[in-house]
């Protein structure tokens, strides 16, 4: 079984603050990390690659240094790490990351499973996976909490729904986006880091893949970002110290009123 | 932008002439021939074809015609029947939209014994439902429902095509929009149209709510974006409003299905699923274990809400993944957040701080979540609560 898992390195969001003089973010010393919901999807790359004795690639897109996300995916035992990265692909929106992720993978070689986290925390927007699928003309279930079985060239997942989840059985190759609930992400053994230390990181650049240059990057993104800036900061808040009985009391009288509409 | 015929590939096979939404493809001698005048290039025909028969060369930078897209589309996800509640929402902000575009509003109802559902959402809005009600769309499937989104937009042009950022929505959309070739915004907390462009104007938090981004799609039309629940108002109910109900028929072809659905399954942990509650009352390491979770539920049927949980009690095993509030868990936005022992680490205050009131109960005063609150009240969550029940209680008449 061939295991694809497509990984992103993001800002470590807990630590982004906001300068309060200019307003603006700030990004020094800010530490890169794995995207939360990707730990999922290698985690289960890899328990996926030890059930059915299989191979798992890591796939990131992303500037030089991701090189470091993709030897901690190495170092939890995905087997071998691409990064496909190239200033061609600077400005990529959803659509031309999916397009440039699915083009890497089709390089891979012929693969029966994609794994993704759900969403990125950076961006947030839970488009990749499915694009990429749609790209590859593949099957996707997306918000997968189990899966519970792969034979006969199927496999049949739990996908989490706002009531509860829906079994699906999907035919391979497929796509399936990760939550939380999957797994629990494993600390990479000793041995793990070293093979990680010295493992060679496959690297690609836009002319190693067969893509449509109009497709790339800044071109090949219809979404433009026409303004960023900082959400009003929330306004002060009362706070009551004291007395429960009257603590409570004060705050039931101050929102009561607003409850009732 | 050209497309032709590859002869030598083509089997004449009809697969193309069925899913023509312009009738523009006929077989002669057994091949396909298309007509220029009616063919608009949209690429249904390219996908329909399994012999790679057809060539379409598309300028990838720009949709052609631009001009030609009119009008504003909701995306009208029901389930079991049931059209969403995200959905009168959007009708709300797209009947807004259309006041500044002078463009009709028009909903799109995928489903199976679902046409008695279209008049509703022209009592919320619509002037147009466009209805396609089938056996293979009764439950949401992805392939399914986005072929056959994307062959009624490709027909109909909508300039601005709005869902809902549910579990299907955010599938859905994302499939559609890459199919289409346009641009997709996901999550947008704002929506509004530039006075003098008449673009779409997306605005979306970003990096854990810490900064806003406002996005355009120039180039591309349809211009798609996903909301949140909660994030608008629903549409007020008009039952004399008048609109058309359009029935469209898609080909089986398009239909087909690579997942199939086996089970669904409800789990009834709580009476209102946190994203969809009004009022949340969540519990943190504070509570200090699962039975104390009671007196949470207790304030929450007072006050008709929801319990939710930070990660850490859900780490703990005292309350299951499906009301984690955060990062990791759900992105909620309730009229009314009560946070209870919880001190508001900032992968839980992403996940919460887009409330419209949040309440921060806790003992020590320097805990973070007193920072995002409009109300506050330092003291022991094991006194406190128990007091606001039966305040609120006294207060509301429950």
């Amino acid at each position: 079984m061939n295991i694809v898992v497509c990984i992103k390195q993001v800002p470590d969001t807990t630590q982004v603050r906001i300068d309060p003089v200019t307003n603006t973010l700030i990004r020094e010393g800010v530490q890169s990390i794995i995207n939360p919901f990707d730990m999922y999807a290698i985690e289960e790359a890899v328990r996926l690659k030890e059930k059915f004795n299989g191979k798992a690639t890591v796939v990131t897109m992303g500037p030089p240094q991701a090189d470091a996300a993709l030897r901690e995916a190495i170092s939890m035992g995905c087997d071998e790490g691409v990064l496909v990265s190239d200033r061609a692909f600077a400005g990529s929106d959803t659509l031309a990351t999916g397009y440039t992720l699915a083009m890497a993978i089709k390089k891979v070689g012929a693969v029966d499973i994609i794994l993704c986290g759900k969403q990125a925390s950076d961006g947030d927007t839970a488009q990749v996976g499915p694009g990429i699928a749609t790209q590859l003309d593949i099957p996707q279930v997306t918000y997968v909490k189990k899966i519970e079985d792969i034979k006969d060239n199927h496999a049949t997942v739990e996908r989490m729904t706002e009531e509860g989840f829906e079994i699906v059985k999907t035919s391979l190759p497929c796509l399936l986006t990760v939550v939380k609930e999957i797994n629990e992400p494993r600390i990479p053994s000793l041995k793990g880091r070293m093979k990680a230390k010295k493992a060679e990181i496959i690297s690609w650049k836009a002319v190693d893949l067969d893509l449509e240059e109009e497709k790339l990057g800044l071109k090949g993104s219809p979404t433009w970002v026409s303004k960023i800036f900082t959400p009003p900061p929330r306004p002060k808040g009362q706070v009551f110290e004291g007395d429960c009985e009257d603590t409570t009391t004060k705050l039931v009288e101050a929102i009561k009123d607003r409850l009732v509409a | 932008m050209s497309i032709q015929i590859i002869k030598d590939k083509c089997t004449g096979c009809t697969l193309c002439v069925k899913v023509c939404p312009f009738g523009a493809i006929t077989i002669v001698s057994k091949k396909a021939v298309i007509n220029y005048d009616k063919c608009t290039l949209c690429g249904a025909c390219v996908e329909s074809c399994k012999f790679d028969a057809i060539d379409l060369k598309r300028d990838a930078s720009k949709t052609p015609n631009l001009e030609e897209y009119k009008g504003i589309w909701v995306f009208a996800e029901q389930k079991k029947g049931v059209i969403q509640s995200v959905v009168f929402e959007l009708l709300g902000k797209a009947r807004e939209l259309s006041d500044k575009l002078g463009a009709e509003v028009s909903c799109v109802l995928l489903g199976h014994n679902i046409k008695d559902k279209a008049q509703e959402l022209i009592c919320r809005g619509a002037d147009n439902v466009y209805v396609v009600d089938t056996p293979e769309l009764e439950h949401y499937l992805d392939e399914p429902y986005t072929r056959a989104l994307v062959n009624i937009i490709r027909k109909y042009r909508p300039e601005i095509f709005l869902c809902g950022a549910t579990f299907i929505g955010r599938s859905l959309i994302s499939r559609v929009a890459v199919k289409l070739h346009t641009g997709l915004t996901a999550d947008c907390t704002g929506l509004d149209i530039d006075p003098k462009e008449k673009f779409l104007m997306q605005t979306r938090p970003a990096f854990g709510g810490n900064i806003m981004a406002t996005i355009l799609s120039k180039n591309h039309r349809p211009q798609m974006a996903t909301v949140r629940h909660k994030v608008f108002k629903e549409s007020e109910r008009d039952t004399a409003r008048k609109g058309k109900i359009i029935e469209e028929t898609v080909s089986k072809t398009l239909l087909t299905s690579r997942t199939k659905l086996l089970d669904i399954v409800e789990e009834v942990t709580s009476t209102i699923n946190i994203a969809e509650a009004d009022i949340i009352v969540s519990g943190g390491r504070g509570m200090k274990g699962p039975e104390n979770f009671a007196i949470l539920e207790e304030l929450a049927k007072v006050l008709g809400g929801a319990v939710g949980s930070s990660r850490a009690a859900v780490d703990a095993g005292w309350m299951p993944y499906s009301h984690q509030v955060g990062q990791t868990g759900k992105t909620v936005c309730p009229k009314l957040y009560i946070a209870c022992g919880i001190s508001g680490q900032i992968q839980h205050l992403v996940g919460m701080q887009s409330s419209n009131i949040i309440i921060a109960i806790n003992q020590d005063p320097h805990a973070p979540i007193f920072t995002v609150a409009n109300y506050g009240i330092v003291g022991d969550v094991f006194q406190v609560v128990p007091l606001l029940t039966k305040k609120f209680k006294a207060a509301l008449n429950r």
